[in-house]
């Protein structure tokens, strides 16, 4: 079986991000990324089902040159092949635009199923993978912290906020990987030293144009200064009376 | 004037709140609405969505428990009524819908937004990236505006009026068949939706002692329990409370954050919240510097008179 798993190379969770002097973007000088982190559970998904089920796994980037060492890193870790579709505006594409480019890319490789993560955590749309499964055609299960696959045959949970569902589907489908589903493994040294001279091709597209401009970027709004309402127990009063009197939130 | 489509989850026969929220939303945009309601129950709660600014409510009967099937279903119904918008709650079966509608329609999703404005019918939303760390102001350009509003933002309009009710044969069929639906245990309340959150961090010591952050929420009787990231990935807490960039954004009235120092990617995650309460031993942990008001000292002892003088305020009211 033909499997993609597909990342995005973000800001990390720790960075301070700031605005751009013309508030159209992030200030990206000196910002560190890496892998979204749903996206590294939806590799090793991928390389699970492989590991299970036979077949191989390609990790496909739309990102720019330095996403080779995203890539490589999960080439290390047991993926068979990479790929970038090369695009320095890769942040700034908006989701129908990253999932018809995807689509462009999946739909040539003969893959049958294709994991991504449920959101990526630069711009939280939480949309480009069941964009893709509509494009392409095929079945779409978000979220999923379990999978099981029989022959074409499978059977995904996922989670939402009141319950787990169960649902039933045939290949092909597009996978959004929820924390949960598994534990991302690490490279081994075997793994690091094999991945060194394996090619990470980089590959045009078909442009799509956005349909999201951007008016405006900020900072999130300063909250009002706080205080320290007092120590111990003693000041539970205290805070319950700036709740009650001046927050009226009880 | 837009016409706007909403889609309006409901849970036997009761819209969601957040979806009452959204037609609130739709209606500020200036537009004539029309909900769509599917489901066991979807004719009771649609009988009283006029109150809450819809025009019209469609009610689709029978048809499959399939994702894929009702998103063609309300992407058929949008095209049907000329509409300029589609909107959803961003929950998590608007999140899952609302991108297969999008794609359907050729156009692209604005995500989780927390206001939206429409001049003439064009359409622009404002949405918070990285988790909150930047807020972004959007136009679109797509056929049809798509967008998903955050819960707990927009306020849901209770007027008078009454919509017409149509009834529409779902679709059957779908490519994707949910099966099976269990609940979690004890049908608490999610971090997302919940009014209060209390949440627990490293400071709790263990997950022995998280009785006291589920008990201060039981004393709100409207709380939901949330954690941190250290405590999630320690184990001890399940990852669905997790709040954070990695796990929930939440915007609740009243946010208690115990033993939780602070870290960037949790604050991104609750930093909307209307008001901050931290409880920590630590006075320079980076939570009080967004906190309203804070309480430094020993959880062990604070929570439990917290949850002791929340008690004694709702049996008085």
């Amino acid at each position: 079986m033909k499997i993609v798993a597909c990342i995005k190379r973000v800001p990390t969770t720790e960075a301070q991000v700031k605005v751009a002097a013309d508030q159209k973007g992030l200030d990206t000088a000196g910002l560190p990324w890496m892998t979204s982190f749903y996206d590294e559970i939806a590799v090793e998904e991928a390389i699970r089902t492989k590991e299970k089920h036979g077949g191989d796994v390609t990790v496909l980037t739309l990102g720019p040159a330095e996403a080779s060492k995203d890539v490589r890193e999960f080439l290390a870790r047991g993926a068979d092949a990479g790929a970038i579709l090369k695009d320095e505006q890769w942040h700034a594409r908006d989701a129908r635009a990253t999932a018809r480019i995807l689509c462009e890319r999946i739909s040539k490789s003969g893959a049958e199923l294709v994991f991504l993560g449920r959101i990526a955590t630069d711009r939280d749309n939480s949309a480009v993978g069941a964009m893709l499964a509509t494009y392409l055609g095929w079945a779409c299960v978000s979220d999923v912290v379990a999978l099981e696959i029989s022959g074409t045959q499978c059977t995904a949970r996922r989670e939402t906020e009141h319950a787990i569902e169960t649902v039933s589907f045939l290949l092909p489908a597009v996978i959004t990987c929820q924390k949960g589903l598994n534990e991302p493994r690490r490279a081994n040294l075997k793994g690091i030293m094999a991945a060194k001279s394996k090619p990470i091709p980089e590959e045009a597209f078909t442009d799509v144009a956005n349909q999201q401009q951007v008016l405006k970027v900020e900072p999130p709004p300063a909250r009002k200064p706080g205080r320290i309402v007092g120590e111990g127990a003693a000041a539970v009063p205290a805070l319950m009376q700036a709740l009650r009197n001046e927050a009226g939130v009880i | 004037m837009p016409n706007i489509v909403v889609f309006v989850e409901q849970h036997a026969g009761k819209p969601a709140r957040a979806a009452l929220e959204c037609l609130g939303a739709a209606r500020a945009c200036g537009g004539s609405v029309c909900a769509v309601v599917a489901g066991a129950g979807a004719d009771a709660a649609a009988a009283g969505l006029g109150r809450f600014g819809a025009a019209k409510a469609v009610v689709l009967q029978g048809g499959a428990a399939s994702s894929d099937a009702l998103a063609a279903d309300l992407a058929a119904i949008a095209r049907e009524q000329g509409a300029q918008a589609f909107l959803c709650a961003a929950t998590s079966s608007g999140r899952d819908l609302a991108p297969r509608v999008a794609a359907l329609l050729d156009s692209t999703l604005f995500s989780d937004c927390t206001a939206l404005s429409a001049q003439a019918n064009s359409f622009s939303a404002v949405r918070p990236w990285l988790a909150g760390k930047a807020i972004a102001t959007l136009a679109s350009s797509a056929p049809v505006f798509c967008a998903t509003t955050r819960p707990n933002v927009f306020a849901a309009a209770e007027g008078s009026g009454t919509a017409e009710i149509v009834a529409r044969a779902a679709s059957t069929g779908g490519k994707a068949q949910v099966t099976g639906s269990a609940a979690k245990p004890g049908g608490k309340l999610d971090v997302k939706e919940a009014p209060v959150v209390v949440s627990g961090g490293r400071g709790m010591k263990g997950p022995e002692n998280f009785g006291l952050i589920e008990e201060l929420a039981a004393a709100f009787g409207n709380a939901a329990t949330g954690a941190s990231r250290a405590v999630v990935d320690a184990g001890w807490r399940p990852h669905a409370e997790q709040v954070g960039q990695t796990g929930k954004t939440v915007a609740p009235q009243l946010y208690v954050a115990v033993g939780i120092s602070g870290a960037i990617q949790h604050l991104a995650g609750m930093r909307t919240s209307k008001v901050i309460v931290a409880i920590n031993k630590d006075p320079d942990a980076p939570i009080f510097k967004i906190a309203d008001y804070g309480i430094v000292g020993d959880a062990f002892e604070i929570v439990p008179a917290l949850a002791q003088a929340v008690r004694e305020l709702k049996a008085h009211k």
